[in-house]
């Protein structure tokens, strides 16, 4: 049954994510985007990761995408760019990608038997993901980090304000 | 206060000299400086007479006292001190060297009161004063060696005293390479000496080497190397070329270290080593035919020079080789004899000379010179008591002190003594030819010069010298006069005892002989350039073998061409070829090497943001293929 | 076929990865190169959560947390610089910003 799911959810995000990266026109990659997101957070539910569920789609395929979207229809893209690049080029990168894929299976071949076992855990009996335990080690052991994100945030929120400023930067 | 401090006080006097004048001289003024140089000299004379009258007959067979000053060098193994000793050897020296040294400085007072520099001058040659009287009093070899390096720098920086003449500084500059050469010699034999006895000490080394036998390899190689040392300094073949150029120096200078002083240094080391050089009958051979050379190719240069300093320069050449000859064949006491008498008749020779050129207002060519005995007479008296007493005609001191080297020289090989009497006959002729060009014939001085006898300051040292000069014979009379020695006695504990054997006739024979020589030699001369009036003629008209003597045979050319040019050649190849292409060239290439790694590396800044991910990518890639594999 | 374990999602993180990867390499458009990072950064979490859950320990949660954090951050800046780029050069094809060229 699980694993029903979790195969139809791989598919799912596979098709969507390839589509994202050969969909011609930007603002058909972003829908893409956004279903795999979708997919993505139907993989943390299996995990029973309930907060990152929540969190997941509120931040990425809610914040993010929508800012993606806004960048989109500010610029100009009617100019009609050339999205693809030269025959040769496109070969060398999917040809990157699937060695990349391929040496980093092999490496995870390799350390599978000894690290990760095979724990038959899923899903349901995992407790971690509960928002009550995830909630109290960020504040008792990551608490500084906690913290200092916030920092970050001033920061790069201070920083695209900057930017964005018509007339250079102040 | 006790010996040992007189003694130290002997050098300090002049080294304080030094240093006020040097660092106050501009603050004294001329006067000033020179009375003060003159009497710090004075004094250490008076000191080193105190100690003289102390102890009147010598210091008996103990030969002295000496004291440490303080530890130089306390390397294991080495141990070198600073330490003064006095002897019968060095007293004797110390006197000569204060006492004349003193009368030249007084000279100089009135012959430098022109110059602008004068009290640099003075510093230098208290300096000069005190490293003369270090090399003398030294306890060991090592301290001997730091006088000896003193005094030749004194000699350089006097000889180029008018530093703003190149050909002086010319000079100046090759007094001291050709010291310097002969230094080495010195070091390898101080080298050789620390080797077999392990240490420098006089007492020491002259204590073991006693024990050696004679003939032993490496005593004659020491003795020869030290010999060397002695070639450079007192100026014999080959290393003799530097002192006539050295007269491009103020005329006291010449005087003081070219004649009376620093050019004896040489003769000091072979007599104060005698214990060794005995031991080495080989290298006191060399010393004798070395010697006996150097005397006759000197005195047939000085046939021919016009120039009044240069004819007295060649002739200290010729002397210093006969004071080599003397301990060539052992008669040590007899060599210094002579050290001692030329010191008095050389110095007035170069005074008197001195006097002559700043009379005739910086003239120092004969040919422009005559009749100056009216207008110069103190200069001309004392000029003529010199010249006798160098050409050997009794009663002058010369007479005494060169025929006892002769006498010794005839006990040795009739060969040697031939050779001698030639040179005594040479040194004769060229020194009445001097005489009565400059003081008799006609007056050949230019228009406009006006010839004036000399303030007191340097006519009062002349007269004194005169009078070394006659009565400096006495001290050293041979047996057969019947009276004492005194020079011999004296030097006996730290000179070795000289014995004449031969027989009174055959030495009162030798004797005559000497003087016959001498006043034909004189007589000659005189008649030559006197009424038979020839002047010395154009360089160009001289012919055959005058133009040998002329251009000095030439050595110094072949210096140049043999030595001076392929050195130059040599060092403006390293300093060219060899440091551009060589040393430069290695810096370079490092840097090129650098620069070029950094060309190819820099094309990988391609700006191009795809190929950096690319480039990315593939790094991952290598590292993931590397723990799959690894 | 049956339970899913630990090394099913690895390959399932590994996979995403590198059609993140491919997707950087292949396209020009700056906007779609972004969306490729964001699915290599999710591929990350994807791998972190299952290790996470599976191992028992919420550390890993946690930082799937911050990554998220850190990547809202960065399209916020990235997309400002984005702009302002755009507005100088009129263009958002990667072919046209080689000005660090060394």
């Amino acid at each position: 049954m699980i694993a029903i799911a979790f195969y139809l959810l791989t598919g799912l995000l596979f098709v969507a994510a390839l589509l994202v990266i050969l969909s011609r026109s930007p603002m058909s990659s972003v829908l893409w985007m956004v279903v795999a997101f979708f997919a993505i957070t139907g993989h943390y539910v299996l995990l029973n990761a309930q907060f990152l569920v929540v969190v997941n789609l509120i931040v990425y395929a809610g914040a993010i995408m929508v800012l993606f979207i806004y960048t989109i229809m500010l610029l100009d893209l009617s100019k009609g760019l050339k999205h693809k690049r030269s025959i040769l080029v496109r070969l060398a990168g999917i040809v990157s990608g699937g060695l990349l894929l391929t040496v980093l299976v092999a490496a995870m071949r390799r350390s599978s038997e000894a690290a990760v076992g095979d724990l038959a855990l899923v899903g349901q009996t995992s407790f971690v993901g509960l928002v009550k335990p995830l909630g109290l080690a960020l504040f008792r052991d990551f608490l500084v980090p906690f913290e200092l994100s916030s920092a970050l945030f001033l920061a790069a929120l201070v920083g695209a304000i900057a930017l964005g400023k018509k007339g250079g930067t102040d | 206060m006790n010996d040992f401090a007189i003694l130290c006080l002997i050098p300090a006097l002049p080294l304080l000299g030094f240093v006020v004048t040097g660092l106050f001289g501009k603050h004294l003024g001329r006067m000033l400086s020179g009375w003060l140089a003159t009497l710090a000299t004075a004094a250490s004379f008076g000191l080193a007479l105190a100690l003289f009258i102390a102890h009147p007959d010598g210091f008996g067979a103990g030969a002295g006292f000496d004291g440490k000053l303080f530890d130089w060098l306390p390397v294991a193994g080495l141990n070198l001190s600073f330490g003064l000793q006095l002897d019968p050897l060095s007293l004797m020296m110390t006197l000569v060297v204060t006492g004349v040294g003193a009368l030249i400085h007084l000279y100089s007072i009135g012959y430098m009161h022109d110059d602008s520099g004068a009290s640099r001058f003075f510093s230098f040659m208290n300096l000069f004063i005190f490293s003369m009287l270090v090399l003398v009093l030294a306890d060991n070899y090592a301290v001997m060696f730091v006088g000896w390096e003193g005094v030749g720098l004194c000699s350089y920086l006097l000889i180029g005293f008018w530093f703003t003449r190149d050909e002086y500084n010319a000079a100046a500059v090759k007094a001291f390479v050709m010291n310097r050469i002969g230094d080495l010699g010195f070091l390898l034999g101080l080298f050789a000496m620390f080797t077999t006895f392990g240490s420098l000490s006089f007492g020491t080394v002259f204590g073991k080497a006693a024990g050696m036998a004679s003939g032993t390899p490496v005593l004659t190689l020491i003795t020869i190397l030290l010999f060397v040392g002695a070639m450079g300094k007192s100026a014999q073949i080959p290393l003799y070329t530097w002192l006539p150029d050295a007269m491009a120096g103020p005329t006291p200078v010449s005087a003081l270290i070219h004649a009376a002083t620093m050019v004896t240094a040489g003769v000091y080391m072979v007599i104060r080593s005698h214990v060794l050089y005995d031991l080495a009958p080989a290298s006191l051979a060399l010393i004798a035919i070395v010697g006996l050379a150097t005397a006759v190719w000197a005195a047939l240069i000085a046939l021919t020079q016009r120039d009044i300093k240069k004819v007295l320069a060649y002739s200290t050449v010729s002397q210093l080789g006969y004071m080599f000859l003397a301990l060539g064949v052992g008669a040590y006491s007899t060599g210094y004899f002579h050290v001692f008498t030329h010191a008095f008749f050389k110095a007035l020779l170069f005074l008197g000379a001195g006097s002559v050129i700043h009379a005739l207002a910086g003239e120092q060519d004969i040919r422009k010179m005559g009749a100056l005995r009216k207008k110069l007479p103190i200069t001309y008296l004392t000029f003529l008591v010199a010249t006798l007493a160098i050409s050997g005609i009794p009663p002058f001191a010369g007479f005494f002190s060169k025929d006892s080297i002769l006498a010794a020289a005839f006990e040795r090989s009739p060969i040697l003594w031939a050779i001698g009497v030639f040179a005594a006959f040479l040194t004769a002729f060229y020194m009445g030819r001097l005489l009565v060009l400059v003081f008799h014939s006609s007056s050949r001085v230019k228009e406009g010069v006006h010839p004036h006898e000399s303030p007191w300051t340097m006519t009062v040292p002349l007269v004194l010298l005169a009078v070394g000069s006659i009565g400096s014979g006495f001290l050293g009379m041979p047996a057969v006069f019947g009276l004492p020695n005194f020079i011999s006695d004296f030097l006996a504990p730290a000179a070795g005892a000289y014995e004449s054997h031969l027989g009174s006739g055959t030495e009162w024979l030798l004797m005559a002989i000497s003087v016959v020589v001498a006043l034909a030699g004189f007589g000659l001369a005189a008649w030559r350039y006197g009424p038979k009036a020839v002047v010395p003629g154009e360089d160009v008209d001289m012919k055959g073998p005058a133009r040998w003597s002329l251009v000095k045979f030439r050595v110094d050319e072949l210096y140049e061409a043999v030595i001076v040019k392929p050195l130059f050649a040599l060092s403006s190849w390293v300093s060219g070829t060899a440091n551009d292409r060589g040393v430069d060239g290695l810096v370079r290439g490092g840097a090129g090497l650098f620069s070029g790694i950094g060309r190819l590396v820099r094309r990988l800044q391609t700006g191009n943001t795809v190929f950096y991910l690319f480039a990315m990518t593939l790094g991952v890639i290598v590292i993931a293929a590397i723990a799959a594999l690894g | 076929m049956g339970t899913i374990t630990l090394d099913h999602y690895v390959y399932l993180a590994t996979a995403l990865f590198s059609v993140g990867v491919a997707g950087v390499l292949i396209r020009r458009n700056i906007l779609v190169m972004f969306m490729g990072i964001e699915l290599m950064l999710n591929a990350v979490n994807i791998l972190l959560a299952a290790t996470s859950a599976f191992r028992g320990d919420s550390s890993g949660q946690v930082f799937v947390f911050f990554i998220m954090l850190v990547a809202a951050a960065e399209i916020a800046v990235g997309l400002a610089i984005l702009t302002t780029i755009y507005r100088n050069t009129r263009s958002i094809d990667i072919k046209h910003y080689n000005r660090l060229k060394g």
